[in-house]
């Protein structure tokens, strides 16, 4: 057995734990949603007790991203067409506190509600000047920045004339596993939010309203790019003290 | 200050524009001595494999040590140069995956067990509204059955899902874990 393979022998041992918040997730069974129908696990999910493997996670650093992966306009030839638009905010966890040099992911479609992707064969037109990838680390603030176009809505086939509001996929690490996310970001005020079954699997009507970014006039840039502010709020951490018997 | 989280939405099935990461499967450098291929299907409830899944994996490093800041026993550097403890591999047409990594140490908990070794899972895919969690252990190591995860499973048919199949010609060296998300054999999903 290695030396790491012992719990250290003296002293109080504060283990962080990451509590789940009921309800705060959409349910895997969610029929509505018809991709789900076949994937979605049948039997109850059993329950994992968070120990090392859960309270740590990966803590991805600068190599990953260079300041130019933010800009999702940059890196063609020309200019993508669409509304231009900067999408910012902060990375926190439930306690309030802000999750710094964290790794984000994003995609989304073009303006025209296309994905760069070969499967998409949504007859609208793919944009030379936009691949609709995305990455940066949040500051030391927990702050993040976007530049990017807006997304179009896109028709898809889970029922007669569906199509999904427009959305930003995000990718989260937080700092622990447990604290892992992926989700998609919206715009205010979509009429298409009734009809959205993705949307909608969320049961709590406040929950579903925290994936709805802001306008923000702060944020948009005169003669430039329309400002949208949306805070992303990863699971908190409450650290847990547990005594050791030669501490008794 | 309590904020109420944001919830999870499906990857849809374009993740392969933002996702997959050229290294992504390359937990260790290729070449690294030790090195172990994990690789499987993910798998839906008829069977037909899921070409638009992401599969993650976290572990503790052969000495059963984190890099990581909240291991009460410290943050340690890999002990093996190159080792980042995290693999991405989204799944090809055929919905095969395929991580290289290095075997994980046994890791000790607050009450004195041990758990065997184990890498944590997420899977991410159209058609799931939030990741599921699952767990690679090992055939055949001694650790396994005072696991406290797996004894907790009293099913010995779902327990099995989670025990990787090692290659008949290259047993230390080449494991199958096939997922599948529905069916008969539908693969123990943890809520952490």
């Amino acid at each position: 057995m290695t030396a790491g393979n012992t719990w250290p022998a003296s002293g109080d041992l504060v283990l962080p734990h990451y509590p789940a918040v009921a309800g705060a997730h959409p349910p895997l069974d969610s029929p509505a949603y018809k991709s789900s129908v076949l994937r979605a696990p049948k039997q109850p999910l059993v329950p994992l007790p968070q120990r090392l493997t859960e309270i740590t996670g990966p803590l991805l650093g600068a190599e990953r991203v260079t300041a130019a992966d933010a800009d999702l306009t940059a890196g063609h030839p020309g200019e993508p067409l669409g509304e231009r638009i900067i999408v910012t905010g902060r990375v926190l966890d439930s306690d309030g506190r802000p999750v710094p040099d964290t790794l984000i992911e994003v995609w989304q479609a073009n303006a025209s509600g296309r994905y760069a992707h070969g499967v998409d064969d949504h007859p609208a037109p793919l944009d030379p000047n936009f691949d609709g990838a995305g990455r940066c680390l949040t500051d030391s603030l927990g702050r993040y920045r976007f530049v990017t176009i807006k997304p179009g809505a896109y028709p898809w086939r889970n029922h007669h004339n569906a199509w999904r509001p427009a959305h930003i996929h995000f990718s989260l690490f937080g700092r622990a596993f447990t604290q892992r996310l992926i989700t998609q970001m919206y715009f205010p005020a979509d009429p298409l939010f009734p009809l959205d079954p993705i949307f909608n699997s969320i049961p709590d009507r406040d929950a579903r309203t925290r994936l709805i970014a802001a306008f923000d006039i702060e944020q948009t840039e005169p003669h430039w790019a329309l400002g949208y502010s949306w805070d992303v709020v990863l699971r908190g951490r409450s650290a847990t003290v547990f005594e050791t018997e030669e501490g008794e | 200050m309590t904020l109420g989280i944001t919830p999870s939405q499906t990857v849809g099935p374009f993740l392969a524009i933002g996702l997959p990461w050229p290294d992504g499967p390359f937990v260790v450098p290729p070449g690294t001595p030790g090195v172990m291929v994990i690789s499987g299907q993910v798998l839906d409830g008829n069977g037909t494999p899921v070409p638009d899944a992401l599969v993650e994996t976290w572990q503790a490093d052969p000495d059963s040590r984190f890099d990581h800041p909240d291991d009460p026993r410290g943050a340690a550097a890999p002990a093996v140069a190159g080792f980042r403890a995290f693999g991405r591999s989204a799944t090809d047409p055929d919905g095969n995956y395929q991580i290289s990594t290095l075997r994980p140490g046994a890791l000790p908990c607050q009450d004195g067990r041990i758990e065997a070794p184990h890498l944590d899972v997420s899977v991410f895919a159209r058609g799931l509204l939030d990741r599921v969690v699952t767990r690679i252990y090992f055939p055949a190591d001694e650790a396994n059955a005072a696991d406290p995860v797996l004894a907790a499973i009293e099913d010995p048919d779902r327990r099995a899902t989670l025990i990787a199949v090692a290659h008949p010609e290259r047993p230390e060296s080449e494991f199958r874990f096939d997922i599948r998300l529905q069916g008969d054999r539908e693969t123990v999903f943890f809520d952490v």
